[in-house]
This record gives C-alpha cells, structure tokens and sequence, in this order.
C-alpha cells in the first residue's frame, strides 16, 4: 500500500507538469487581451507603458519558466516568511494579478474561507440529504417516497443554479425578505447574533447548491444499494434471521458506500474551486467569483496560478479516493 | 419621467437640508454597491471606473468636476484663471494654492510637496500609470513654498485642469509612496490598498474584488462632514442584481451602475424603495463608416489601409442615405430606456460644446432611397441594389452585447428595408478592444465595412477626443495598427481646426470651433454615424440623501454630502 502510494505520488509530479504547460499554453493562446479592459479614453502611448509593466509583451515560453519558478519556489518560500516571520523571498518578484497589480496567493487566501464556508457546508448539507434519501429509495423501490426522490433527484440535475438561484432571491429575498440577497464577507461569528446573521446569509447559496449537489449523490447511492440488495450474501443474512435493520444498514450500506465515498471524495476539489454562478449570484465572492472576475478581465496569471491548483487538488484527492477504496474494501489491495 | 424624478430629488435635498449640518459620524452606516468590484484603491494603477471612483472616497485632487462639468476647487483655495492671474496668460503654467492647515487622515499636513511627488510617480516611465495622459505636456512642478504648486507646460496649454483635477488624477501622499515608484509600483500593496488621504473616508479593511470597509477620515477638512460614521462598498453579481437590491429588498443604500433594460427598469421604479438617477456625459453609441477598402482580396498589410479607398462607402451620398434609414428613438426605447437619447453629434456634451445638430433624428427611409437612386444604385432583381456590377453589401461588426445585438438587429431591417445587403458580425469584446496587433478581429483593424461601438472623453475638454481625428492617427500596419482615427477619416481643413483650437484659449472660440469639428465628422460628411448618447444610471434608496449624480467626474464626488434620511 505504501510503495503504491509513493509511486502514486511520483507519477504526479510529471502529470502536473504537463496540467502546468497545458494550462498555461492555453489560457495565454486564447484570444483576448488584458489591453480591452483599458478605457478607450486612455491613449495608445499611455496602453502600451502600462502593457510593458505588466510584462505581457515577453516571449511565452519565457513568461511560463517564470511563472513554474514563481509558483514552485517564490510562492512557497513568500508562505515560509508568512508562516515563520523570516524573509527569504525578499526581493524576489511574486506572480503579480493584473487587475490588481498585486501578489495573486494573498488575494487567493481572502477568497478561500468564504467558500470553503458556504460550499463546503453545502457539500455537506448534500450528502446528508442524499444519503437517506438513497437509502431508503433502493429499499422501496418504486414506492411514492422513491418517485419523489426521483422527481427531487430529476429536478436537482436539470434545473441550473442561475435559475433556482434567482427563484429563491425573488421568492425568500424579495417577496418574504427572510435572508440577505448579498453575502457580507466581513462579518465575523463572536456572538449568537451575528451566528444567526452568518446562518441567514449563507441559507440561500447552500440551498441552492445543496440542491444541485443532493440531485448527484443519491441517485449513486440508490443504484449502488439496488445492485447489492440482490446480492446472495443478502438473502444468507436474512436467512439466518437478522433483523432487516442490520440487513440494510449494516451489510447493504457498508458495501454499498465503497463507490459512493470515491464519488464523494472526487467532489472535494469543486469546493475549494468554489461555485461561479452561485458566489457571483449572491455576493459570496470566493474562489469561483475571483476566477470569473480573472477570466472577464483577462487576468491571466490569476486564471493560470487558479485552473493550477485545481489541478493539484484533483489529482490529490484522486489519489486520496483510491488509497480509501483500498481502506474500504479489503478485496482491492494495490501491492 | 426625468424632470419628476429630478424635481422629487431637489425637493428631497431642500426638506431635509438641516439634517446636513449634523455632526460627523452621527447617521451610521451607509452601503454602496459596485457589482464590479474595485480591484486595487491606487487610480493610478488602474484605469477602470470601479478603482477611480471607490478610490475618490479617500483620495482627492486639488480640484474635482461638478455635475454641471464646472472646475470646482477641493484642496486648493480657489481654481485658478487666467482672470485671477492663476493661469498665466501665455498660457504655459497655472499656479495653485493648497488650502492651510489641510490634514492627511494621519494626521501630518498636506503639502506641495506631495503634488510634485505624485506627478513624479504617475510619469516614472516604468510604473505604467493609467493616468499618464492627464500629466501629458508638464514639464515641471515648482514648489516654492509649502502651499504653492506650479504646474509647467511645454507649450500653452488652453485647458490646465488636467493635472491633479478630478477623480482620475488625485494627490498621493509622498511619504507613504517614497518606495513605490517605477516598476515596485506593484510590491507595494499595502499602499496600494490602503492609501492615505484627505478624503471624507479612510480605508479600514480592504477586500480585492469583493468588499471595501471604510470610516469617517478623523481630520477631513469639514469637521461636520461626513454624516456617516461608516461606509461599505460592496461588489460581485451584475447590474440587475444590484437594481433589485436597492430598488426591491432595501439591502443598498446606493448602487452605481445599474444599466439593464428598460422594462425592468420600470418594473422596479415601482417597488418603492429608491430611485433611479440618471446623467448624461460624453459617451456615445455610433456607427462608425470605413473610408477605406477592408475587402479580403486585398494583400495582408493592405486592407483597410489608406492604399485603398472604399468602393461603395467613399460616396457621401450612401453614408448619408444609411444614417437616414435609422430611427434612434426605437434603438433607445429598445436598448437604454432612462439611461439613454437619440443623439446626432460625436460631442453631446458639455452643453457649450454640443452642436445643435438634430437633423438625424427622424427616420427618412424614402429619402434614403432616393438618395441611393441618386448616386446610381439601382434596386436589382433580388431587392437588394447594384452598381456596375457591384452589389451593395456591407459587414457590420461590433462586439458581442446583448444590446449591441438588438441594435445591429433593427439596423439590419432598416437597411435592408433601403435596399442594403447586410452581413451582422460579432467579436467578443476582450478581441475587439484588445487590440492585439496579431489579430484581425480588432476595431483599430476595422476589417469591416462598419462597425458600431461607444467612445467618450475624460473631463469636460472634447479637444484630445476631436485630435483623434486627425490624418496622422490612421491607424495600420506601420504603427501597429495603434491610432485612434478609426474610420481613417482624413481632411486637411479638419487638421488645421485642430491645430486652432489647440492654439485658442478663449473658452467660446474653442466651443465655436468643437462644434465646427463636430459637424465635419457627423452632418457634414456622415464619417461617424452617432446613434445614442448613453447616460449613466445608478440606483439610490429613498432614504439616503444629498446624492447628486455627476458624470464629469466620480459618481461619488459629494459623498461627503451624504445624509441618512429619517
């Protein structure tokens, strides 16, 4: 299992080269230029100074070994300073956003905790709706409750956030004014008033993403309780006479959440990557809203230092999927 | 519609004018909504409007604009003339004078000091300053003394209120930004986004793209002012999410901004909560005519350049019959509602520079036609005309927009109503106004026969906007495809107006000759077809008073006005 995984890691590193090169070649090669988002009221000489100072005008391949310097060592040894109040990045230049004409880690790290906030509690808040509901669909198949959860299920997939999110804002913002329609991103939770007040303004996102997400979750959870209620070693349990209680949620569930925990765990990286249309729907302004903002205003090192580590997450929590396949399921050894 | 709203506005401001004499910080807090969130607080290090006007709340120049696009004196004593002797009267420097006993918001004193220092950093040549065109032709900055900042120009200079007046050229303060000049513009984010200055607020907390926390600026010159303790600008959704959050829940005290279409502008006038302002600058929606041969047949290097004049546009007679095919009332009713007028002229505005040219606002589709008879082109089998051979077809391209597309829609059923083939092209706007040199598709390349998107001016001063016109700044292959003479519209006559104007000082022959200029590109020669004068439209709550929208300068000029009404 070790050697696996070391060997794992290893394979890595190459493959997020390649994510690296890929990523970058093409986000710089796609059309547009950070030059639209000047004013045509600013004149061509005063354009082109600002372009030079943004370094865009260098040959490619030199602004990508810059940029794999930057990100591997610059960034790294800036977070070592950060961490420990030591300074050996002094001096040396960090991957500079263009809209900002600043540091592109630190603006990451602003964005991060609201996300992780509202999109992990929304991740979360799916997969208890899910679960349950998954289960008790599979044991009752085709009963009232499983139509309605296939119904639930069927809206959750093809209704888009866009929708659903402007649905809530006009029914529960708008028309009964229960929640916020913006998300403060300056609030702070230091007594039950303003724990309520962050619990009203997060309802509405985590709904609407709650939602989208349950939809997913438990129609893997149904198929995978379905496919293993027919299984033999499910009538030899109720033949020796166990209760249907640890039938199901005993021996059903254990093996039926072994594909269910990869999907689960493959959908991490999407929280750190936030949501685009809902943060930028209700002001939540995290990762996913910094990353539409970048890619509006052709921000390219943001767009290019933000598809990256998505990468490094995917492929991480890929890795972390099939080391907890092998926890889970005894049969599957990688050695 | 308009004048009620303005009426019920001066009617609010004059009720409760009392409540502006309160103490500072006594009406709490007040929200402001800018969907595009400000980037960075430094305007020199940005040239959107989201970073200038969130910036405008701290920082200030020596002079601002006010509604009416009159130079209105902020830290200097009073705006110098060459009446009072402030401006010299050659016209080759202008003398301000600071204001005494003026504060930073730490406290240590404003000086000329500073002012030099600013325009030192906005001209270092590798600091890429956004606003570098507003210290263009200075020369020098004198500080004979603490208070007194001479401003030098290479030549005269009839409009001196560039430098260090309005929103986009404010002073910074030399100590804080001593290390940030030239190319460590950029390591300096903590001044960059926290900038200190003699505005009414000063920057508590600040949250790129997402959330500005400010506070009452402790020494701001008017010890009553502002009226509110704290102010938050908040940004992120879109301009229809803003309106709502003003006009429908009440969330926002002031959204700026707030352009959507003019049903759901109606719509959400009736909630209640707060009222839509609107204002109109110099920013106009127009069709521009290429005077030159963008035909793919032509070489690389070639095509839509002043090598080939255009077949079918040289003709006055067809520019003009196409103008005429258009009705602008139905464009505004579809696209800008409030925000938006049919307009004629390239310079709408400042009322003494507008030309009184009206002549294009009724639609004329028979004129149009005779027109076209006129100049030979004759209707074929297919409807559409023809000449020598030649169908009478046109590219028009603009960027992708959803009124853009509306508009090049109608335009389309117009034309063709006259007989115009038309074939509708749009270019996503990062392409369009990038301005890569590499690509076809940008509006300086104009490989199209028309193309339609907006331009306006900074300031009041339309003389740099109508330069653009001139025969030197065609752009093409030799300058990388860089001028700013789009429609390559090239008139010696025209040259030497401008030559004038830059050479007059006198504030009614400059008007005179603007309007001249004016003229030769809109009615006389039908070169740029001006369709609509685009307002701006920004969303205030019921509640919140002493809001007065400004286009020549930040739209949060007054904010120290501002009061909460009770």
């Amino acid at each position: 299992m070790l050697t696996y995984t070391l060997r794992r890691l290893l394979l890595a590193i190459p493959t997020l080269l390649l994510i690296s090169l890929v990523i970058f070649l093409l986000v710089d090669l796609a059309p547009g230029s950070p030059a639209s988002e000047i004013p045509l009221t600013v004149p061509p000489e005063v354009r082109e100074k600002i372009l030079e100072s943004l370094g865009v005008n260098q040959p490619i391949f030199v602004r990508y070994l810059l940029w794999l310097k930057q990100f591997f060592w610059v960034e790294p040894l800036n977070g070592i300073d950060w961490l420990f109040g030591t300074n050996y990045a002094e001096g040396m230049q960090r991957i500079i956003s263009y809209q900002t004409r600043s540091p592109v880690f630190p603006l990451i790290g602003e964005r991060l905790p609201q996300t992780l906030t509202v999109i992990g509690t929304a991740y979360l808040v799916g997969v208890l709706i899910a679960l349950p509901i998954g289960i008790y669909s599979a044991y009752r198949q085709y009963s009232l409750f499983d139509q309605f959860g296939t119904m639930f299920a069927m809206i959750g997939f093809s209704v888009p956030t866009f929708f659903t999110g402007t649905v809530f804002i006009i029914v529960f913002g708008v028309w009964l004014g229960w929640f916020p329609t913006k998300y403060d991103t300056t609030l702070e939770v230091t007594d039950w008033d303003s724990f309520v007040k962050q619990l009203r303004q997060m309802a509405m996102p985590v709904m609407v993403l709650g939602l989208a997400n349950a939809a997913a979750i438990s129609r893997y959870m149904r198929s995978s309780m379905l496919e293993n209620m027919r299984q033999d070693y499910v009538r030899t349990a109720r033949a020796k006479g166990m209760s249907e209680r640890t039938v199901v949620l005993k021996h059903v569930l254990r093996n039926s959440m072994i594909p269910v925990v990869t999907i689960i765990a493959l959908g991490i990286p999407s929280i750190f990557g936030g949501a685009i249309i809902t943060e930028n729907l209700f002001g939540v302004n995290g990762i996913g809203a910094a990353l539409i903002g970048a890619i509006r205003g052709n921000d390219l090192p943001m767009v290019q230092t933000l598809a990256f580590i998505f990468a490094i997450l995917i492929v991480t929590f890929n890795l972390i999927a099939d080391v907890l396949y092998g926890l889970l399921d005894p049969r599957i050894r990688y050695d | 519609m308009k004048l009620k709203t303005a009426l019920l506005g001066a009617a609010c401001a004059m009720a409760f004018a009392p409540a502006a004499f309160a103490e500072r910080g006594a009406d709490g807090n007040v929200n402001v909504l800018y969907w595009q969130a400000p980037s960075t607080l430094n305007p020199y290090l940005s040239s959107g409007t989201k970073d200038v006007e969130t910036a405008s709340l701290i920082l200030e120049g020596l002079a601002g604009f006010n509604e009416k696009g009159e130079v209105v004196a902020r830290l200097a004593e009073s705006v110098p003339t060459v009446e009072n002797g402030g401006v010299a009267a050659d016209l080759t420097s202008i003398t301000w004078k600071l204001q005494p006993g003026l504060l930073w918001s730490d406290g240590t004193p404003v000086t000329s000091a500073d002012a030099k220092f600013t325009w030192e950093y906005c001209t270092h040549p590798e600091g890429g300053c956004a606003q570098a065109a507003r210290y263009e032709g200075v020369t020098a900055i004198e500080t004979p003394d603490d208070l007194t900042i001479v401003i030098k120009f290479s030549a005269p200079k009839p409009n001196p209120y560039t430098a260090f007046v309005g929103g986009t050229s404010p002073i910074l303060q030399a100590a804080q930004f001593a290390n940030c000049l030239g190319a460590a513009a950029s390591t300096c984010t903590e001044q960059n986004f926290g900038p200190i200055g003699t505005g009414p607020f000063v920057v508590t907390e600040f949250k790129t793209n997402d959330t500005v926390s400010l506070a009452a600026n402790p020494n701001y010159r008017d010890p009553a002012k502002p009226a509110f303790a704290t102010m938050t600008v908040k940004g992120g959704g879109d301009a229809e999410a803003a309106a709502r959050a003003v006009m429908e829940t009440g969330e926002f005290d002031y959204a700026w901004n707030t352009q959507i279409n003019p049903e759901l502008q109606a719509a959400m006038a009736g909630g209640g909560k707060g009222v839509f302002l609107n204002g109109f600058g110099t920013l106009v929606e127009r069709i521009e005519m290429n005077m030159t041969d963008p035909s793919a047949d032509l070489p690389e290097g070639e095509r839509s350049t002043t090598k080939h004049p255009h077949p079918i546009l040289t003709d006055i007679r067809v520019r003009t019959a196409l103008s005429m095919a258009i009705d602008r009332q139905i464009l505004v009713d579809v696209g800008y509602g409030n925000a938006g007028r049919p307009t004629c002229n390239l310079v709408p505005a400042p009322e003494m520079f507008a030309s009184d040219n009206t002549g294009c606002l009724t639609q004329d589709i028979e004129g149009a036609k005779a027109l076209l008879d006129e100049a030979g082109w004759v209707v074929g089998a297919d409807g559409i005309r023809e000449k020598d051979g030649k169908k009478l077809k046109l590219l028009y391209q603009t960027s992708t927009n959803p009124v853009r597309q509306d508009f090049q829609a109608l335009i389309k059923g117009w034309w063709n109503e006259i007989g115009v083939e038309v074939e509708l092209k749009n270019i996503d706007a990062s392409v369009f106004f990038g301005g890569d040199a590499g690509s076809p598709d940008t509006f300086q390349k104009f490989y199209a026969d028309v193309e339609m998107y907006a331009n306006n001016f900074d300031g009041t001063d339309p003389e740099p906007y109508l330069a653009q016109y001139m025969c030197d700044k065609i752009p093409g292959p030799d300058n990388q495809w860089q001028g700013e003479n789009i429609n390559r519209f090239c008139d010696p006559a025209y040259d030497a107006l401008v030559k004038e104007m830059s050479a007059t000082a006198e504030m009614g022959k400059r008007a005179e000759l603007a309007k001249k200029m004016n003229d030769m590109l809109t009615k006389d020669s039908m070169v740029v077809v001006p369709l609509v004068d685009r307002g701006r439209l920004s969303a205030a709550s019921t509640t919140l008073g002493g809001v007065v929208l400004n286009t020549w300068d930040t739209e949060l000029w007054n904010a120290q006005d501002w009061f909460r009404i009770k």
